[in-house]
């Protein structure tokens, strides 16, 4: 029995087939970034762009600053870009070095957060 | 300043607390689907450098340096408000990704452990795992269709789980139970700490 391929491109090249390129690829297989550390929940904020208004040449590094207009955790950075996190720490470690972006690590305190807080998180979660 | 600990950028605009939940329990007792019924759930890749572990099930010969190896896991985010957002992460269910449990545990507030009746050893490395490292955790007991139901006291026995630790039975598919499990663990967490959460 004939049934109609779901997906008209090759049938290598499904989803399940994994990547085409191999991730550490775009940070010329680098695997620790250059400075810093990248907590999961630190939030990335781009910086003002230079004067001359030049973009960095990697199309990674550009998707970064355009979603890091506003606070973008790691998390949320390597989900939307696709990437493993790993590589979103080289691309970031190199943007930092480069003064492209900021970094703001989490709050030691996050784990022990204050009554308010918790107080917000409980009335936010029964208000979903 | 290019990182710090400061809540505010250089232009005066507030940077979010991001508070991070574990959704742990053994392989196929409703971790992603719990994390889908109350975030929005998107795919994150994390991986892991591969150490001596690797070395005999992958073969390393004439390869220089470093491999990695890639682990795709359930990622959510609940959003409270502009400052405050709460991230769902559901740990690798596989013992062999125990290393990424580690990164994962550092600074979350607490843990769901979900327990399948029919399979109540499968979470028992989770709830060893929190246990030893003192990260606060509930039990939510998912009650599949057609499993048999135990009472909350029969699997806290079972569990040899200490009085104080929460045990809810839940579904997994359904947001008001996800929430409810939720907010036991926050309310836990603040317990704990001797400080109750006014209700309310």
């Amino acid at each position: 029995m004939r049934t109609d391929p779901a997906d008209p491109d090759h049938e290598w090249l499904d989803a399940d087939a994994g990547p085409v390129v191999r991730p550490y690829t775009v940070t010329g297989g680098r695997v620790e970034p250059a400075s810093g550390r990248f907590d999961l929940m630190a939030f990335v904020v781009a910086d003002p762009p230079s004067d001359d208004g030049t973009q960095p040449p990697q199309p990674e590094q550009r998707a970064i600053i355009a979603m890091a207009q506003q606070p973008v955790a790691v998390a949320d950075l390597a989900a939307d870009l696709d990437l493993p996190v790993g590589v979103v720490r080289v691309l970031l470690g190199d943007m930092l070095t480069n003064g492209l972006i900021s970094m703001y690590e989490p709050p030691a305190s996050r784990q022990f957060p204050d009554d308010d807080i918790l107080k917000a998180v409980v009335n936010g979660l029964r208000a979903l | 300043m290019d990182s710090g600990l400061s809540d505010r950028t250089a232009t005066g605009r507030r940077i979010p607390l991001a508070l991070k939940i574990l959704i742990a329990g053994g392989f196929g007792v409703g971790k992603t689907t719990l994390v889908g019924a109350v975030s929005e759930i998107r795919p994150l890749q994390t991986e892991e450098v591969l150490t001596d572990a690797g070395v005999g099930t992958d073969d390393l010969s004439g390869v220089e340096g470093k491999r990695t190896t890639t682990v795709a896991m359930d990622f959510g985010r609940i959003t409270i408000n502009e400052e405050l957002q709460v991230y769902l992460f559901g740990t690798p269910g596989q013992d062999r990704f125990w290393f990424l449990w580690d990164e994962l545990a550092y600074g979350a507030l607490g843990a769901v452990v979900l327990a399948d009746t029919r399979r109540l050893a499968d979470c028992f490395p989770s709830v060893d795992y929190f246990e030893r490292r003192g990260i606060p955790f509930v039990v939510g007991v998912n009650c599949f269709d057609g499993a048999k139901r135990y009472s909350v006291e029969a699997v806290r026995n079972a569990l040899d789980l200490d009085p104080a630790v929460p045990i809810l039975l839940c579904d997994a598919r359904s947001r008001q139970s996800g929430k409810t499990v939720l907010i036991a663990l926050v309310e836990h967490v603040a317990q704990r700490r001797g400080d109750p959460v006014p209700a309310g």
